[in-house]
């Protein structure tokens, strides 16, 4: 009880404190938005022949005839009734087009995130517990050069491996064979809603077109989640309470598991958040190598499209995840560790 | 006689480091039969902790036993696999080490914890496990047991965090505990609490102990029987009473006579340095140097200084007593301007340095007359900077030398008053060891020729050996050059031996002053009795060699 | 200085990984200043008769769509790679440690504040926010620069902060302000010289990051444009025909990418060791 109000109160805290972040991120977008070179009212104009009268129109109607500050706060105002604008390639609304597109995205990262822990866990564990041996120096090889593969090029080697000369993979382009039927969309996330309508044949589509992103993304953040889990393995492998545990006689499973691995996990949960974050990132590196229509790729379109409501609101939606995973981390953490429910 | 609990045999241990194979363990042998309580005490290096691990069977990756047998109830255990090992280790021999609070798992309770060790060698059930939790809580003395079966050590005391160690290592009845410094660490009255208990409990229990410690004051009040160890041998073993009333080696008679006692003396912490001067004669007892008046220190919603008032006379020795959390640390950087007060006053020779704030105190002239030397003497010293370059910075900045000839001549002057040989000067500080160190600090703080020396426990990281010299150093100084003292630390023996007069902190709070003669023989302050009674006293007979000189 | 010398000699004999490294990033910067004057061919001239050739004899690399040689492509490459990792580096470096400094010394609530701060920047995706950058300030190649000093300047704060941060307390330098010293020479004589070594390491590890992010911006068509040869264009062009099996058009250029992160990544953890004084004996 006493931790769960601990927990209840730092995420009330937490929550308060990266509303500023937030804000931030808000007026950061904005002032993008306003020192993009050229005129935005032209862009939103219906074409490049639009006349003078018309562009003066939709500088009025889009309030950029106001001041600065008074633009901020539509602009806030806006962003709070869920209205990011109109994106000028598709015509839909930024909103509904981030919605119909978030899945994807986030069926990539959670299944590569998922891949790239139940690999490096381990693996650091392995290399911790035998320091200086084969599987140790293996480790940290792998390591070393895997946060210098820059997803880009590793994601088309993968390619060129496993579609190109072995004709393992499908065609890298889309989230499903185009000859495959969709399942009925349900939560957006194919491998669920192919699960959800029992149709196998989907899922294993679904399943294949996911596997060399997914894997070109992890092999981007299994370095340094290896790296990390190995040395705090390592360090709390060497620290007082275990040897205390060795010298009472507590079984090996129990040392290695209860002492050691739930003590190691406390720094590779709080590098979560960057790593994660920084798949946000990559993810637009993978989406545009994998043809994968998610969020970022469409961002990227419509930026080299010079269509800049979407960016904005692609910003945005990052932010909003960024916040919640923090939170999720935070909680986490919470969980984990009971020293920080105190003060 | 029947066969010995534990017998170590000719063992040897070596570590391989970057340096090639370094022997800890040089051929040691000892034995404990059931019961009996063994002290082995030797200072840092000395390898009295290598001997327990090694017992245990912990040694780190690095260090390996080469030679040697160690048997336990008649068992070969010396290089038994971890299978062996298992059911012997806090079924059979516990061990219990220093640092209390890192020994235990931060994120797991207490009573968890203890469970864990019962059920890895009885076949109990989770509820069973935690009762008899609860039970080994209250046998350690803990109040409320069964509310703090659900702590998590952080929010115990350091001294309670040693007390659920010892309800671990004691679980499942061992036949032998080995406590590695059990105490260091913690507060003097805490150590008293802790190793009452611990001797009670194993005697209760009829368990062997062996204590190891450096502190052979310690050890002589706890043990039977005690093996003073140095680099890798045991050079001596015998009961304490021997042990002080005739030492054989030359270490041990060193080794008992550093060790301070109530009855000992600067002088008679190093018989054998025949070589010092007859100390000079004490500098006249000049007017009054520093005057502190309702001094007031609070950090973020906390007091740590409350109120406190004293003075000190040029030329004299004040003493600040107190345990950790007393102000006594936060108090000698008021006094050295190096933290601003909240309130009070800080006369200097009759001005009042205490309106000069910290930040701008490096310009005013009395910031020659004050200095500082530390308790972490290596940790004191830039790692950047040369021993001569540290040495050589208060000269620059404070007695406006320029790099030059007068600079090199005062550098070495006063490495020479320190006992620092020259060709030390161009070592960087990892590179000396941790009394030369203390010498560069002292040199540091005496190279502008100050008034005032403030003394944050100068010997606390020390050896008692080292300790006994660089206490003798001090005194020297003072009394040649003409210092004032302002000598804090948690010892009162010390404080005894080095001033004159005695303040007692607790908890920011000035509970006793007086002279420190009168002080010792009659406090009147309850603490102060306490602190004293803390203070481990091993000399049945008072006739220790060495008082005599 | 000749103590160092040998130090980093005694450590570089047992270290032949770290010799490796520091001899293979020499050698990129060699490539960068000399690299345009050694290549065989000019790297933008198309020669359309030896469109898409696999490595041979006469080009090492093979060549492109367009029959450039790829190999003096990669190699001119070089050039424009570091410098815009070197600048951008040495802009947040020179902004970020004096900030971090200051704040890591003074303490108290502006330094929570930026810490909090720069904890928050730091997990968010920077990667976007240097898109977004150089999508709104133009897509020249000193706003490629601009972005990437932007988004490194966190870790440079938060490095710098969290290092004097742990020497505030230290002995020496309590010492230091008993021997006289002010603050700024404490934070001038004591600390900076103290935290160096440390941020050498840092700008070792961030020069590589700082290249991989640079070789992204271009690979998404931000920033560097064709037919410029850059590592991430260079890729980016051998996307498309990789599904084709033009392995060498992605390949070579990835690789090199790849050896240059590698390098300052190994050498940053080889001055570790080097600037440490502590190992020396």
């Amino acid at each position: 009880m006493r931790a769960f109000h601990g927990i209840a109160r730092r995420l009330g805290q937490r929550l308060l404190a990266s509303l500023p972040a937030l804000f931030g991120v808000v007026v950061f977008t904005f002032l993008l938005m306003r020192v993009l070179p050229g005129d935005p009212a032209a862009f939103f104009a219906s074409g490049p022949n639009a006349g003078p009268e018309e562009v003066e129109a939709l500088r009025r109607e889009m309030g950029l005839d106001q001041p600065i500050p008074v633009q901020l706060l539509h602009y806030l105002g806006d962003v709070a009734r869920g209205n990011l604008g109109r994106s000028l390639s598709t015509g839909q609304p930024v909103v509904d087009d981030l919605r119909r597109r978030m899945p994807a995205s986030l069926e990539l990262t959670f299944c590569a995130l998922a891949l790239a822990l139940s690999l490096a866990l381990p693996l650091g564990i392995l290399a911790a517990l035998r320091p200086n041996s084969l599987t140790d120096h293996a480790v940290r090889l792998l390591c070393t050069l895997g946060v210098c593969m820059p997803t880009f090029v590793s994601g088309l080697l993968l390619i060129y491996t496993f579609y190109t000369l072995l004709g393992w993979a499908p065609d890298p382009s889309g989230r499903i064979d185009v000859f495959v039927s969709q399942p009925p969309e349900v939560t957006g996330f194919l491998l669920v809603d192919a699960l959800l309508a029992g149709d196998a044949e989907a899922w294993l589509a679904a399943a294949s077109q996911l596997v060399l992103p997914a894997a070109t993304m992890a092999l981007f953040v299994l370095a340094p989640l290896a790296r990390m889990t190995r040395a705090s393995m390592l360090a709390v492998l060497t620290s007082d309470f275990i040897r205390t545990a060795d010298a009472l006689g507590l079984s090996r499973r129990q040392v290695v598991l209860v002492y050691a691995l739930r003590n190691a996990l406390l720094p590779v949960i709080t590098i979560m958040g960057i790593v994660f974050s920084t798949m946000l990132g990559a993810n637009v590196l993978v989406e545009k190598v994998f043809s994968w229509p998610g969020v970022a790729s469409y961002a990227l379109d419509a930026l080299l499209a010079s269509d800049y409501a979407p960016v904005q609101g692609f910003v945005l939606l990052m932010a909003m995840i960024f916040v919640m995973v923090n939170l999720a981390i935070d909680v986490l953490y919470g969980v984990a560790d009971p020293r920080v429910n105190v003060g | 006689m029947t066969a010995p609990l534990l017998s170590i045999e000719d063992l040897r241990v070596g570590f391989s480091t970057r340096h090639g194979l370094v022997e800890a363990l040089r051929g040691i042998s000892l034995g404990l039969h059931v019961g009996e309580t063994l002290g082995i005490v030797g200072e840092s290096g000395s390898g009295k902790s290598v001997t327990a691990l090694a017992v245990m069977r912990l040694l780190d990756r690095a260090g390996r036993i080469s030679a040697g047998r160690i048997s336990f109830r008649g068992q070969d255990i010396t290089h038994a696999p971890r299978h062996v090992l298992q059911p012997l280790r806090g079924a059979a021999m516990s061990m219990i080490f220093q640092n209390p609070r890192a020994a235990l798992n931060p994120i797991r309770t207490v009573g968890l914890q203890i469970a864990d060790v019962l059920r890895a060698h009885e076949p109990l059930s989770a509820r069973e496990a935690r009762d008899r939790a609860g039970v080994l809580l209250e046998a350690v003395r803990i109040r409320d047991p069964l509310a703090r079966l659900d702590a998590y050590p952080h929010e115990l005391s350091g001294g309670m965090c040693q007390r659920v160690m010892i309800a671990m290592a004691i679980a499942c009845e061992p036949a032998l505990l080995i406590a590695d410094e059990p105490t260091t660490g913690l507060d003097a009255t805490t150590q008293k609490t802790v190793m009452d208990l611990l001797s009670e409990t194993t005697a209760r229990r009829g368990m062997a102990m062996v204590l190891i410690t450096h502190d052979l004051g310690l050890a002589a009040q706890y043990c039977g029987r005690i093996a003073v160890m140095q680099q890798g041998l045991v050079v001596e073993e015998a009961p304490p009473h021997k042990l002080f009333g005739a030492p054989r080696h030359a270490y041990t008679r060193r080794l008992v006579a550093a060790s301070p006692t109530r009855q000992s003396t600067i002088a008679s912490l190093l018989p054998e340095a025949s070589a010092a001067p007859p100390a000079a004669p004490a500098v006249p007892r000049g007017g009054r140097l520093l005057e502190v008046r309702g001094l007031v220190k609070r950090f973020a919603g906390t007091t740590a200084v409350d109120d406190v008032s004293f003075h000190l006379d040029a030329g004299e020795s004040l003493g600040l007593v107190g345990e950790s959390g007393s102000g006594k640390s936060t108090l000698s950087r008021l006094v050295c301007r190096l933290l601003d007060q909240t309130a009070g006053s800080i006369r200097f020779d009759g001005t009042d340095i205490g309106a000069v704030p910290a930040r701008g105190f490096h310009r005013n002239p009395h910031r020659r007359d004050i200095q500082l030397v530390f308790q972490d003497h290596g940790g004191s010293l830039n790692p950047r900077f040369t021993a001569f370059q540290s040495i050589a910075d208060p000269l620059k900045l404070l007695a406006g030398l320029g790099e030059g000839e007068a600079l090199q001549r005062r550098v070495g002057e006063c490495a020479e008053r320190v006992g620092l040989p020259a060709e030390l000067l161009g070592r960087f500080p990892h590179q000396l060891s941790g009394g030369q160190q203390a010498r560069v600090g002292i040199a540091r703080a005496i190279a502008a020729r100050p008034r005032l020396l403030v003394l944050d426990e100068p010997t606390a990281a020390l050896d008692v050996s080292v300790q006994a010299v660089i206490l003798a150093l001090l005194d020297r100084l003072r009394r040649e050059e003409g210092l004032s003292f302002l000598f804090v630390s948690h010892d009162l023996n010390l404080v005894r031996m080095m001033c004159q007069r005695i303040i007692v902190l607790q908890a920011g709070k000035v509970v006793e002053e007086g002279k420190s003669d009168a002080l010792f023989a009659a406090p009147r302050a309850a603490y102060t009795a306490e602190l004293l009674a803390a203070i481990p006293h091993f000399a049945p007979e008072p006739s220790v060699p060495g008082t005599a000189g | 200085m000749s103590a160092t010398l040998r130090h980093a000699g005694w450590v570089l004999r047992g270290n032949p990984v770290t010799l490796a490294a520091g001899l293979g990033a020499t050698l990129m910067v060699l490539l960068a200043v000399f690299g345009p004057a050694l290549v065989p061919y000019d790297p933008v001239a198309s020669n359309v008769p030896v469109a898409l050739r696999p490595p041979s004899a006469a080009h090492w690399f093979g060549t492109d769509q367009l029959g450039r040689d790829v190999f003096s492509r990669v190699l001119v490459a070089t050039r424009l790679d570091l410098l815009i990792a070197a600048s951008a580096v040495t802009l947040s470096f020179a902004a970020g440690a004096p900030i971090g400094a200051f704040c890591g010394y003074v303490g108290g609530r502006l330094d929570r504040w930026v810490g909090r701060l720069v904890e928050l920047l730091m997990a968010f995706p920077l990667f976007v926010l240097a898109m977004a950058m150089v999508a709104a300030f133009g897509n020249r190649v000193e706003n490629i620069v601009i972005a990437t000093a932007l988004i490194n300047l966190p870790f440079y704060i938060r490095f710098a902060r969290a290092e004097v941060n742990i020497r505030r307390n230290v002995g020496w330098v309590e010492a230091a302000r008993a021997s006289g010293n002010s603050h700024a020479q404490v934070v001038l004589r004591f600390l900076l010289p103290n935290v160096l070594p440390a941020m050498a390491v840092q700008i070792s590890l961030n020069l590589g990051w700082a290249i991989l992010n640079v070789a992204g911006l271009s690979f998404l068509g931000l920033g560097v444009r064709p037919p410029t040869p850059e590592w991430g264009i260079l890729v980016a062009e051998g996307a498309r025909f990789i599904t084709a099996g033009r392995w060498w058009l992605v390949t070579f250029p990835g690789l090199a990418l790849m050896l240059a992160v590698l390098c300052f990544n190994l050498l940053g953890d080889g001055l570790r060791d080097i600037l440490d004084p502590r190992l020396r004996t």
